[in-house]
């Protein structure tokens, strides 16, 4: 699976998605991955406010419970409902089905500070070795 | 990974089958393959392998054999008929566990112990220091492998494997918790072969020589297509066995627990003359116990683990969970704890502590998971 080029990237494997103000989260192929079988998600509240880089949603696969980091500050104005009956959707779908939220950003500068498809694949080959 | 983890006669195998590894009391084991939903489902309903050569395998012989492990275990070895095996406990003397195991008597003063693999030289060293009649006591560990084959197709799987007829693994024929040797009819490796499992499903747990493992291990996979063999990971087994309600120890087990709490009154011979811990576990049998292990249903949307915390509905901290997850079969999320007896019933609503959020269970009764025949 590719890394979507319109998507900008964090080193925590995070993606986010830009269509007009507010932008569409996610996990990467690489994170699903990594995570194994999904079973549950603890998606954030709407109207809840997130910080670029702090934790704001929590994705269980069977072993542990990982911590997803915000890509971008602002107000959640969309969750992921699906995921409620289908966490699976983030394994099969992680760049399109299995998004998480919508965040309406407070600063889109904030994306200069993450990477291209271009520089996250290279990242990955990185710490794959 | 930690480092210098222990490694199987099949980790090469595992490598070429992809695994995905994780160190598991002190070795590195496959932990999935594909997915671990995917075995788990795939063991109950077709047949998975299991790579559990990192258990350990004593045997103990003798004159004094069954002295000797009378005095080990809790459960009645007087019973065992050759060819006959059944779980059991190396108690302490408080009645707590320091394993627990599976006995298969081999033959007339012959009997072979199967240990935990965190538990390997604990056991051993428990054995050879709790030995007054002197049976002689090999720790064979290392020159034994073990493969479990589990599933509803795994009798006909391993009788294709055998070049014998399906009918003579039908449970009439080779019954529950038998054992039984096969010397040569796979290729001339001997093997031990024990209808046993650790899944709740149909099944055997095979002990064979170290060296002959990566070839029986590869037959299997190479004539099991028609029963959809796949070969599954520590993952899948922990969700398998938590659906059964089988104990794993350094969770629902420990040396500072006592083994009625955790319902292994089952297993434990009173009428036997003696044995280690007899004496703590008869007074707590008649005291009768202050905490039970039960099973809960997470009824909140959340998934609750090993370690949290569980509380009652006035908010005082009764217990913690022991294992915990959302496991493929029963499709929701499960518990066990151990909790105060009067929070024991069916029916019961605890409160269990995730991430600072109190999610309510309910006790159901166990195990979540019984095969169907």
């Amino acid at each position: 699976m590719q890394n979507p080029t319109e998507y900008r990237y964090t080193k925590d494997h995070e993606w986010v998605q830009a269509s007009g103000k507010t932008l569409r989260v996610g996990i990467t192929e690489y994170a699903q991955h990594e995570l194994g079988d999904v079973v549950f998600i603890d998606l954030p509240a709407v109207g809840a406010t997130v910080s670029q880089g702090k934790a704001f949603s929590v994705v269980e696969s069977v072993k542990a419970a990982s911590d997803i980091y915000a890509p971008i500050s602002g107000k959640v104005t969309l969750r992921n409902e699906k995921l409620t009956d289908n966490p699976e959707l983030v394994n099969s779908s992680p760049f399109q089905d299995g998004w998480i939220a919508e965040i309406e950003a407070s600063d889109t500068n904030e994306l200069s500070k993450l990477m291209s498809a271009e520089d996250y694949t290279k990242y990955v080959a990185g710490i794959s070795k | 990974m930690e480092e210098n983890l222990k490694r199987t006669p099949l980790y090469d195998a595992h490598k070429r089958l992809g695994a995905k590894f994780v160190g598991f009391g002190g070795w590195e084991m496959p932990v999935s393959y594909t997915s671990m939903i995917e075995e788990h489902v795939n063991t109950r309903e077709n047949v998975s392998l299991f790579d559990v050569s990192h258990m350990g395998e004593v045997f103990v012989s003798g004159k004094n054999a069954l002295k000797a492990l009378q005095h080990l275990t809790t459960n009645d070895v007087s019973k065992l008929a050759i060819g006959r095996a059944q779980y059991s406990v190396l108690a302490n003397e408080k009645g707590g566990a320091v394993d627990d195991i599976i006995v298969y008597r081999l033959g007339e003063n012959d009997y072979l112990v199967c240990v935990n693999a965190s538990n390997r030289e604990k056991d051993f060293q428990w054995m050879i220091q709790h030995n007054p009649y002197e049976a002689v006591i090999e720790d064979r560990s290392d020159a034994y492998a073990q493969i479990a084959i589990q599933g509803p197709k795994g009798a006909a799987l391993f009788a294709k494997l055998l070049g014998m007829n399906p009918t003579e693994f039908s449970r009439e024929k080779f019954p529950g918790f038998s054992v039984r040797k096969f010397p040569d009819e796979y290729k001339s490796i001997p093997l031990i072969a024990a209808r046993t499992g650790y899944t709740g499903e149909d099944g055997f747990e095979v002990f064979l020589p170290a060296e002959s493992a990566e070839k029986m291990w590869q037959g299997l996979l190479d004539i099991g297509a028609e029963f959809n063999v796949k070969p599954s990971g520590l993952a899948a087994r922990d969700t398998l066995r938590l659906e059964a309600c089988l104990c794993l120890y350094g969770h629902e087990l420990s040396d500072d627990r006592d083994i009625l709490s955790a319902g292994l009154g089952w297993v434990t011979k009173f009428d036997k003359e003696e044995f280690i811990g007899k004496a703590a576990l008869e007074a707590i049998n008649k005291s009768g116990v202050q905490e039970k292990l039960c099973g809960f249903e997470v009824v909140d949307p959340g998934i609750v683990r090993e370690g949290a915390e569980v509380f009652d509905a006035s908010g005082a901290l009764v217990g913690k969970v022991t294992s915990g997850t959302k496991p493929p079969t029963v499709g929701k999320a499960i518990a066990m704890a151990y909790v105060p007896v009067k929070y024991s019933q069916p029916g019961s609503e605890l409160f269990a502590e995730v991430r600072g959020k109190k999610l309510r269970m309910r006790g159901v009764p166990i195990p979540f998971y019984k095969r169907s025949k």
